[in-house]
């Protein structure tokens, strides 16, 4: 696990700039919330991170984000090799329904050309247990992926990104489309992550940033022709006890958003 | 409460009206060459060749055939050709290339079936100096590669972005993403795109009539003239020999027996990936 530096980040859709000069460190092994209210870029921003922005038509990227001393938007750097480092869990479970669960966790691994049987399996399981859902799909591993509640099929999503082998998991708002209970589950499941790989989270539940993260970083959009700011970024109790931002104080008191 | 529902009743009772009148025109259709056709639906009709003028008895087997091989080498032709240009529309077209790509197929889609055939005897046939069983499935790819390309691209269209991102996120190349996520998860209806254009290439006339000519006796050379059952019906129906007439109909009861075991096969494909797919 290494720092993640996010340097003098501009983010554009066509002629739109939606994120403007951000500058960040992500903590190595910690757990980093991105919030702020809707439009404002979180997602955005961390589509940046791993490369998964420049894959919207017209979309385009300034600045640096360097990952230890590997400058992910260097010249030679291959996109596919920054997602395998720097994985991503989306807001709405998607797994591959033509797949089963198990093909579903080795997906990235065999499409990425590893077909050894035994050394899938073993992944698969390692990924499934890191993600919580083993003991409850371990039975159904040769079920369709696309038929599981809403809550096993983003754990399951969670595990096809560990399966992987990050050190790093981007996850952008992954229980918001979930019910309480999967969400505690998800929270729990980040909370045992942490211990291996570095997490940024982006949610638009501030209770949820507060219980869940360590740091916590807050941008905002304040007009349609300025770019998303990063307003603040602190540990997450300053934060949600003295954040020294006037417009950061007015969000989490609910002022706005 | 009474308006509502007397309204409803008048909707409902118009909708039954509309799909009655839908399914009468193919129920007297399929009735009616039933009733023609039957008589020369027999063994023979299906391993004999055409009978000399007068002569009863004879069958349609070298139309058969004919058919088999000409939709068949314009399958083999059009099914690559129309998936590939569908995959490159959705998945990787972008600039000026892709709209003029989908602006011919749009174009081709709505091109009157003979001047296809007209075009390719104008390329193929006068070239070649022969009618020819390749000509006429070239022909039929030209009418058979714009449905495949369309219905392809619109299915490819149906599946999720989100199933692309997730793939994207998990570092695989983006061919690959395309070949072992998007594909298979649009199969049933790449499926029933090509079961609707071999559909279609059974039935064309037009575009064969000016390429593959015709032919009374078996042939499975591509580069000669060959028989079709479309040619064979149009021949046949002409003739003053009621012999021959009835021939024509056992033709077309064997094209719309084709054309529905193609309809059901596609169903059932889609309907066990529908299942599948949950």
């Amino acid at each position: 696990m290494s720092d993640l530096q996010v340097i003098g980040l501009n983010a554009w859709f066509g002629a739109d700039r939606v994120l403007g000069d951000i500058n960040m460190k992500v903590e190595a092994g910690r757990v980093t919330a991105i919030i702020g209210p809707s439009g404002c870029g979180k997602s955005t921003l961390l589509r940046c991170l791993n490369r998964m922005h420049e894959e919207v038509p017209n979309a385009r990227v300034t600045g640096k984000v360097v990952y230890g001393d590997w400058d992910l938007y260097g010249p030679d750097v291959d996109p596919t090799d920054v997602r395998c480092h720097i994985g991503m869990v989306f807001q709405r479970p998607n797994p591959f329904p033509t797949m089963t669960v198990l093909e579903n966790v080795v997906a990235g691994l065999r499409l990425r050309g590893h077909y050894d049987r035994a050394s899938l399996h073993d992944n698969a399981e390692r990924a499934m247990r890191l993600a919580g859902v083993w003991d409850e799909l371990k039975d159904r591993l040769n079920r369709p992926g696309g038929r599981l509640s809403g809550g096993q099929a983003q754990r399951l999503c969670i595990a096809r990104a560990l399966a992987v082998g990050p050190d790093m998991l981007l996850m952008d708002e992954p229980a918001s489309a979930l019910d309480p209970i999967s969400t505690q589950q998800i929270e729990d499941t980040i909370q045992e992550l942490k211990e291996t790989v570095t997490i940024v989270i982006v949610t638009h539940n501030m209770q949820q940033a507060a219980r869940i993260s360590d740091r916590t970083a807050f941008m905002l959009r304040e007009s349609h022709d300025r770019p998303s700011a990063l307003i603040e970024y602190d540990e997450t109790r300053v934060m949600f006890t003295a954040p020294t931002d006037k417009r950061t104080e007015a969000y989490i008191t609910g002022r706005f958003g | 409460m009474t308006a509502r529902k007397a309204a409803s009743t008048l909707f409902m009772g118009a909708l039954w009206v509309a799909g009655l009148v839908a399914v009468i025109p193919l129920v007297l259709i399929v009735y009616y060459v039933l009733l023609k056709g039957l008589p020369a639906v027999h063994v023979g009709f299906f391993t004999q060749t055409a009978p000399p003028p007068g002569v009863p008895g004879g069958g349609m087997s070298q139309a058969m055939w004919g058919t088999g091989l000409i939709v068949g080498m314009a399958t083999l032709i059009s099914v690559p050709l129309g998936v590939l240009t569908a995959v490159y529309l959705s998945e990787f077209g972008r600039g000026r290339l892709a709209v003029g790509v989908r602006f011919v197929a749009e174009i081709l889609l709505s091109t009157p079936s003979i001047v296809a055939g007209a075009f390719i005897w104008a390329l193929v046939v006068v070239a070649m100096h022969s009618f020819s069983a390749l000509a006429g499935a070239i022909a039929l790819t030209v009418l058979m590669w714009p449905i495949i390309t369309r219905a392809t691209e619109e299915t490819l269209r149906l599946v999720p972005d989100e199933l692309r991102e997730a793939a994207l996120a998990l570092g695989v190349p983006r061919w690959k993403m395309v070949l072992r996520i998007v594909i298979p998860t649009a199969g049933s209806g790449i499926l029933t795109a090509v079961m609707l254009a071999v559909a279609r290439g059974f039935g064309e006339t037009a575009p064969i009539l000016l390429t593959s000519l015709r032919n009374d006796f078996l042939n499975t050379n591509p580069l000669q003239p060959t028989d079709a059952v479309p040619l064979r019906i149009y021949n046949y129906a002409q003739s003053a020999f009621p012999a021959w007439q009835t021939l024509a109909w056992g033709g077309a009861i064997t094209l719309l027996g084709a054309v529905l075991v193609l309809s059901i096969g596609a169903r059932l494909l889609s309907d066990r990936q529908q299942r599948r797919l949950g």
